[in-house]
Formats: C-alpha cells, structure tokens, sequence
C-alpha cells in the first residue's frame, strides 16, 4: 500500500514539473505588463528601468529557474499590480474558493447519494423518474444564467439570502448550489447506474439468500461495489469545481481564487496568473492522489495488484 | 418420519413483453433428513426457479409465485411474511450458486462474509465468531483457515472460493440446501473433491440436500432420488438407480441415450430432435409432445402424475394414466 | 411454436415502451436549431445587429408595449432579441460541432495509439492525458483571450486543446478491453500491420463509444463557449453569442428579465436535447458505457 502511495506521489510531482514550464510560458504570453502599469507617456527608459526593477530583462531560463526555485519555498514573487506579495494573496483567496467546493461538493453528495440509491432500488417508480429529471437539466442547466436569475429573485427581489460577499454561512448557499448542481447529476447518474449493476450481481443474490436484510444488502454489500466509480468521479468533479469556480465567483463576488485569476489574467499579472495556475494544477494532483488512495481502500484489487 | 422439505403443486409465472412463462408449473416432491434429490433438465426447465420459489428470491417484479405450498418441517413458507423468511433464509434454508468467481463479495475480506452468518442465526461476537469461522473454514478443508479469513475474494482460487461458500452455507446449519450446478464452473479434478466435501457434510448435519445439475454423472453418484423437469414440470422422479435402469419417460430415456459412453461403439451421437420448448406458449398438452418420438392423439391432453412402482412417477399416457 | 427458450432467471420486468422508440422530441429540437442556424439569414425577422435607441428595452410581443416586429423583445441597444438569438444558433452550434469533432478525432488518434502499443508509449501518453486533463478550461481560454484576442478560432482551441483528453482516456480503455479478444491476435498473425490493425479492426469497434461521447460532449462545449462569451473571453461583440447577451442582460435581470432570459433559455433546450439524443444512443448502441 505505501508503495502504491508513492509511486502515485512520483507521477504526480513528474505531472507538475511539467506543467510548471507550461505555466511559465504562458504567463509570459499574455503580453507586457509593463502596458498596464505604466503611464501612457512612459519613455523607453522608464520601461527598461520597471524591466529591470521587475527582474523582467532577465534570461528567460534565469527567470523560469528563480521561479521554481522560489515557488517550492512558497514565495510567488510580488504581484505588478497588486505590489503585494502573490502568496499573501493566495492566503486570502484560496481557503474561500476551497471553502465554496467544499460545500457545494457536501451538499451535492448529501443529495445525490440518496437520491441515487433510491433510483436504482425503485427503478421505474416516481422517484426513479425524478431523478433522471434532475440529472439531465443538471447536465443541461447554462450555471451561470442560473445563478444570475437566483440572484435577482431570491437575493434582490426576495431577500433571503445574500448576494455576495463571502460572510456568512448564508452566503454559501446561493454560489455552493449553483456551483454543485452539476455535481448532483453526475453523481446520481453514477450511483444509480452502478447500483443497478450491483443490484443485479451474483453475491448480491447469495447475500439476500445468505438471510442478510435488505436494507444491509443495499447499503453495505451494494454499495461499496458501486461506489468506485463514484470516487473516482468524485475526485474529477472536485477539481473541476475549484477550477470553473470562475464563473460563479464573477457573479456572485466571491473573493476567491477564480476571481484572482481573472483580473491578474486581464491585467497581465505574470506572478498571479503563475502562482493560480500552478496552485490549481496542484491542487488538482492532490486530489487525484487522495481519490486514488480511497479507491485502493474501497476496492482490495487495486491494492494487491501493481 | 415427516419429511423436511414437501413442495406442493408449486408454481411461479414470469410476466414478459412476449407473454407469461409458466416457469413452474405444478412441481411437487417431499425430502426427508440426509436425502438427496437431483433435479435435472434443460436449460430453461425451471430447475434453478424451483429452488429460489422455495426461499421466495424470485426476481421480481415480473416472476411471481402463484400458487402452492411449500412446508419446511411442516411449516408453509409461502405464507410467511417477508421478515419471517428472512429469517428462515441462510439458517434454515441454505443455497450454494454456481460461479464462485461472482458469488463472494469482491470488497469484502472472507472473514467479514463469513462474520456475517455467525452474527445472524447465532448472534455470536468478538472472538468466538472468528473462532467460529475458523472452524467452519476448516470442516470444508480449507487449509490455514485463520489466515483465509483475512484474504480477499481475488486471492482463492476457484474451488476454495466455492468451499467458502459452502462453509457459509452449513453455518445455520440449514435443514435444507439447494446446490445449483455448485460444480459447472470447477475443474474436473475439484470436482470430485467437492462432491464429496458435500456429502461429507450432509451426512454429519443430516439436511436434505437439492442438487441441481444437467450432468447425470454427477447425479448417479451423488443423488438417491433424481427429478427430471422439462418445460416447468416435472416428468418422471424416482430412486436414481430405477431411473437410470429402467427410464420410464421418453424425454429420460432420450437424456440417457444421448450420453456418450466408453466402449459403446455407435454411428452417430444421438441428440434429441426439436428445439426447447417457448414457454410463453405452452399448449395444453403434454409439453414434450412435440419432440417425443413416440407422441400419440391422447398427448394433446397433459397426462397426470401416475406411479409406476414404488416412488417412481412419470408423466406419460405411454404408461397408463 | 416458437423456439424462444427464455433462460430461467434472466427474467426481466417489462420493458416501457419508451425506451424503444426514436427520441423524437430530442431529434426534433437538434434538428430545428440546426436548421435555425444554417437559414439564420432566411428566418431572422430584423438584422442582429440593427441598433434603434427608440426600441430600447421593448418587451416581448405577449406584453403591453411589445410587437411582432420583435417578438421576444429587444435589448440595450434596441436590437430584436429573436433574430440575435438565431444567429446566435451559428455561433453555439458551429463551436459545439467543431471542437468535438477535432478534439475527438485528436483523442481517439492518441486513445489508439496508446492502446494498442502499451507499454511505455502507453504511460507517457496517459502521462500527458492527465495532466490535460487537469487543466482549467476557462483559465486557458481566457489567457488565449486575454494574449491573442477573443476570436471564434480561439475559443474553439481553447477547449479542444483540453476536450481531446476525455476522449483519449475512454478509447484507450476500450482499446485495452479490445485487445485482449482474439481476433486481434488473429489479425496478427494473419500479418497485418500496426496501422492496418488500428484503422480496420480497433476503430470500428470503437466508434459506438465515439459517437455517444461525441452527442453528449457537444453540449459540453456549448455551454463552456457561453460561459467564456459571459465573461468576455468568448465571441467578440457585436456578433450575437448568446453567452454574451446574458452577459449584456445582467443587469437588467428585474426589468427588463427577457434579455438574459431568452438566451439562456436556449441553451437549456439545445444542450438538454444534445444530451438526452446522446443518453438515447449511449443506450441502444452500448449500454456498458453507462458511466460516460
């Protein structure tokens, strides 16, 4: 098992190694910062001046190599436009965006896995049907659109929750939903189809046969098998969550991580777009790895197998 | 002595877009302690429906039990509620499946499967379950059995998964067990091996056992009586060594005919003509009929269950009726 | 007498007739938006991109001050919201259908690839197909905005250049299952090649997946297109996208409520008949790929 472990830990530092340069030259792509910081009227010696005071005339190899360097120490460098150093930054946007998918995912999975498990024991009936509505708008639901007409009606016109702002537990509850919609339908797709297929194996049948009540027979011996692709997926949603936490976080005036990106992005911010992305991606590769440690708990076969 | 198993006319319907299946069509037998009955028969025979009619674990909702009655040491199991036979299933009745590759839990330690039966028929805990297991491991021979309870589904080879299942099964220990085609999957050389563990078994718990299989080989060697169904219903049953000798039914004696044999020297093999029949459109009639080489007018009638010598019934106008 | 011999314990609870037929409602609805878009010049009752400052605001025919010069309303700039959501219809569909198309074809080259040869071509590209997997989508397509400009073209690389891994995964996987049959090893033997093998034995088993995928990513994408054209990365004003007319609608969501409506609206039925089209083939071509 602790080889499984940090075999997995080794491709994921390979993973980001990688990424790590294709995040540096794609800072660097957007264009020059020096643009948007200084006055219209800079001369060409004010620009080679803020070059150099930036480290930005640097080789770009010298650059890329400080970066890492100071990256794995945890310092980001100063963001240009902020002047304040990228990681203090971080520190105050990232635990919100983590914060957000935490919810959203908690509440979708406290509605999903139900609401799948139902499905597929009462398939066919009214909540079978129900369900599969649910998991085909989830799927099909524009989040954004959503999360503008929630916010005029039941932040602007009904008051009864919060529009914005990260403040009150009250104020998950608008962005986690719109956030975690899609989770729910992915999810209770998942669940019920792999409990249906569960449902219908043979030590399933010896179970029942065995005497074991039903009630066990569904959520102990059903649905430990069914929920390995649900880990994995879990996984994939969570990540996906932090990273398209953009859109909800524009509307919704999260001060999050995706609300860092988009204005260090417009601003040519090189340290903040580096640092957000190379966060994201490593926060990413970590649940990839917690996603497939759980998975070798649930499913003994990966464990023993190399 | 009163029998332990008595099956009554039993019958299950399965309701599908082509039409309803009479997959058990008036089946009735009686086993009493330490008997074993072979039940025999095509695919599609209503073998392996039978016994899960017995234990009410027909899948539902399309197949139904529809009528009959079916006493465990007297007691009417088709009346019972749906608790009360969850109750009655492992520890009384007991069932062994086919394929051992799928029928332990792939997520679950052998000894967390094993627990389970220990926890349920005799409320045992703590040490004294695994004790308990251990020792259940090891009336199946299972070797190192303490270590076992540890492994998983996927590090037994096939037969010692089977043996597992087994030693699941007699942890009631049930008063009747259903073996269906417990061998089919196993290597030959196993086989015998686990035949024989369940005779072991049977003679030291003393349940009547129900052996399901379409190999007569098997059934020569393991059963006392032998059952043989087509169509739902069962056709002829006796002592095995009166079937076997003297076949009374033309679909048995067909079955017998087709098996091979060593230093018989014959031209071709003989198969039985026709196809199985749909059982969504069965006839009034005596449904091999049609594949019966020696079919006449009164076969348009379903012949009755007539006793042809002592504990030997067939189901043919060919002998009286 | 028929030869069916159902088999004893497969008995199956009736099928719903439902199941069966054609998705016609779905068919339907992909059908009318692909019409809208190719005769968007034909169907569009005003030019999109006429501004009127007198017909600001207007609300839809069924309102008081509405009219049927612009049923659904018209927007900020006085433009009829109907004939900007057709043509909007091009921009949606033609980026849904275009990326999936790319990204699938790149995808299933390398699912193949890495499929069929195993090994350590197989690890690197899985390598690779994870790490663009786990790249944000909308933090890229806005880089690309933000560097090159907002165009159609880059929207449409923007995502697939991180798409084609979902497809990458899910071919190499059924390759993985395909190989271990033998007619493969048949193939072999009988002398094929590599790229004989690839084209005339492993695609066409794999096109029934590709094709599901295809249906369902379509929607995908077209949503991910609104969200970048929502946030201004997407399509450029003033072509009609309809990312960008919720977007313009936002802050007029209590008044003048048909502006963001309409558009997202939709969104909703073309994504929802994309997926449920592509629910309707996962089903009947394979129902195994039940987890897509």
């Amino acid at each position: 098992m602790v080889r499984f472990v940090l075999f997995r830990l080794l491709q994921s530092l390979i993973a980001l190694a990688i990424l790590s340069v294709v995040v540096f030259v794609l800072a660097r792509a957007t264009g020059d910062p020096l643009h948007m910081i200084l006055p219209m009227n800079a001369s060409a010696e004010d620009y080679a001046n803020a070059r150099a005071y930036l480290g930005l005339d640097r080789p770009y190899l010298q650059q890329y190599l400080s970066f890492v360097g100071r990256a794995v120490t945890g310092d980001f460098g100063t963001s240009i436009r902020a002047r304040r150093p990228v990681s203090e930054l971080l520190r105050e946007r990232l635990p919100n965006s983590l914060r957000l998918a935490t919810f959203a995912m908690g509440v979708s999975l406290a509605i999903a896995f139900p609401l799948g498990v139902m499905a597929a024991v009462r398939k066919g009936t009214g909540v079978d049907r129900a369900a599969q509505i649910v998991a085909v708008l989830g799927q099909s639901l524009p989040t954004f659109w959503v999360a503008i007409v929630l916010v005029e009606f039941v932040a602007g016109r009904l008051q009864w929750l919060p529009a914005g702002g990260a403040d009150s537990l009250a104020s998950y509850v608008l962005p986690g939903f719109t956030l975690g919609w899609f989770v729910v339908a992915g999810m209770m797709r998942l669940l019920r189809s792999g409990m249906l297929e569960v449902l219908d194996s043979e030590y399933v049948k010896l179970a029942r046969l065995k005497g074991v009540a039903e009630r066990k027979v569904v959520w102990v011996h059903a649905l430990k098998n069914a929920l390995i692709p649900v880990v994995t997926f879990a996984g994939i949603y969570f990540a996906v969550l932090v990273t398209t936490a953009i859109v909800v976080e524009t509307v919704f005036a999260w001060p999050g991580l995706g609300r860092l990106a988009y204005d260090g992005i417009t601003s040519r911010d090189f340290p903040v777009i580096q640092a957000v992305v190379l966060v994201t991606a490593i926060l990413v590769a970590a649940v990839n790895l917690c996603v497939d440690c759980v998975y070798a708990l649930i499913d003994p076969r990966i464990r023993y197998a190399r | 002595m009163p029998a332990v198993i008595d099956v009554r006319d039993l019958r299950t319907h399965i309701v599908t877009r082509w039409g309803t299946i009479k997959a058990v069509d008036g089946v009735s037998f009686a086993l009493e302690d330490g008997e074993t009955l072979g039940l025999v028969g095509e695919s599609g025979s209503g073998k392996s429906m039978t016994c899960l009619s017995i234990v009410r674990l027909v899948p539902r909702p399309a197949a139904r039990i529809v009528g009959g009655a079916v006493r465990l040491d007297g007691d009417d199991l088709l009346t019972k509620s749906d608790a009360e036979m969850q109750q009655i299933r492992g520890r009384k009745v007991a069932m062994i499946l086919q394929d051992p590759m799928s029928s332990l839990n792939p997520v679950f330690s052998i000894g967390m499967q094993m627990r389970e039966p220990l926890t349920m028929y005799h409320g045992l805990r703590g040490s004294a379950v695994a004790a308990r297991a251990a020792e259940l491991l090891d009336a199946v021979r299972i070797p190192s059995p303490a270590a076992r309870l540890r492994a998983f589904p996927h590090q037994l080879s096939g037969g010692m998964r089977q043996r597992v299942v087994g030693a699941m099964a007699i942890a009631g220990p049930p008063r009747l067990l259903m073996a269906d085609e417990p061998t089919t999957s196993l290597d030959l050389t196993i086989q015998a091996q686990y035949l024989g563990l369940l005779k072991d078994l049977q003679q030291r718990h003393r349940f009547a056992m129900i052996f399901v299989t379409h190999n007569l080989g098997i059934v020569a060697r393991t059963c006392d009586r032998v059952a043989v169904m087509y169509a739902g219903r069962i056709v002829e049953m006796g002592p095995v060594r009166r079937i076997f000798t003297e076949p009374t039914h033309p679909y048995t004696q067909a079955l017998l005919a087709s098996i091979p044999r060593f230093g018989v020297r014959r031209e071709r093999l003989t198969a039985i003509a026709g196809q199985p029949p749909d059982l969504s459109r069965l006839g009034a009639g005596c449904a091999f009929a049609p594949r019966c080489p020696a079919a006449f007018e009164r076969c348009a009638e379903a012949p009755p269950e007539t006793t042809v010598a002592a504990g030997h019934v067939t189901r043919c106008w060919l002998h009286g009726g | 007498m028929s030869i069916i011999a159902v088999p004893e314990l497969e008995a199956q609870a009736p099928v719903s007739a439902r199941r069966q037929r054609l998705p016609v409602v779905s068919l339907g609805i992909v059908a009318i938006f692909v019409l809208v878009a190719l005769l968007a010049p034909l169907l569009a009752p005003a030019d999109p991109y006429d501004q009127s400052l007198r017909l600001r605001f207007r609300p839809p025919v069924w309102e008081e001050r509405g009219s049927w010069a612009y049923p659904l309303g018209t927007d900020r700039l006085g433009r009829d919201l109907l004939s900007r959501i057709i043509y909007g219809a091009r921009v949606s569909l033609a980026a849904g259908v275009v990326t999936v198309l790319i990204s699938s074809a790149f995808g299933a080259a390398v699912g193949l690839v890495a499929g069929y040869y195993g090994g350590r071509t197989d690890a690197v590209l899985m390598r690779v197909t994870d790490a663009t997997l786990s790249f944000p989508v909308i933090l890229l397509a806005l880089i690309l905005a933000v560097t090159v400009g907002p165009s159609f073209t880059n929207v449409v690389i923007a995502i697939a250049v991180i798409l084609w891994a979902r497809y990458a995964r899910v071919i190499r996987g059924q390759v993985l299952t395909l190989m271990t049959l033998d007619f493969i090893a048949q193939a072999r033997i009988a002398g094929a090649g590599a790229w004989r093998i690839i084209t005339r034995h492993l695609l066409p088993n794999t096109l029934n997946t590709l094709v599901v995928l295809i249906t369902l990513q379509v929607g995908y994408v077209i949503i991910v297109e609104a969200s970048l054209s929502f946030l201004g990365a997407g399509i450029p004003p003033p072509t009609p996208a309809w990312g960008s007319m919720i977007a313009e609608g936002r802050d007029f969501v209590t008044s003048a409520w048909w502006v963001s409506f309409f558009p997202g609206l939709a969104i909703l039925l073309v994504v929802l008949a994309f997926n449920l089209l592509g629910d309707w083939l996962r089903d009947t071509l394979d129902p195994k790929l039940r987890q897509l």
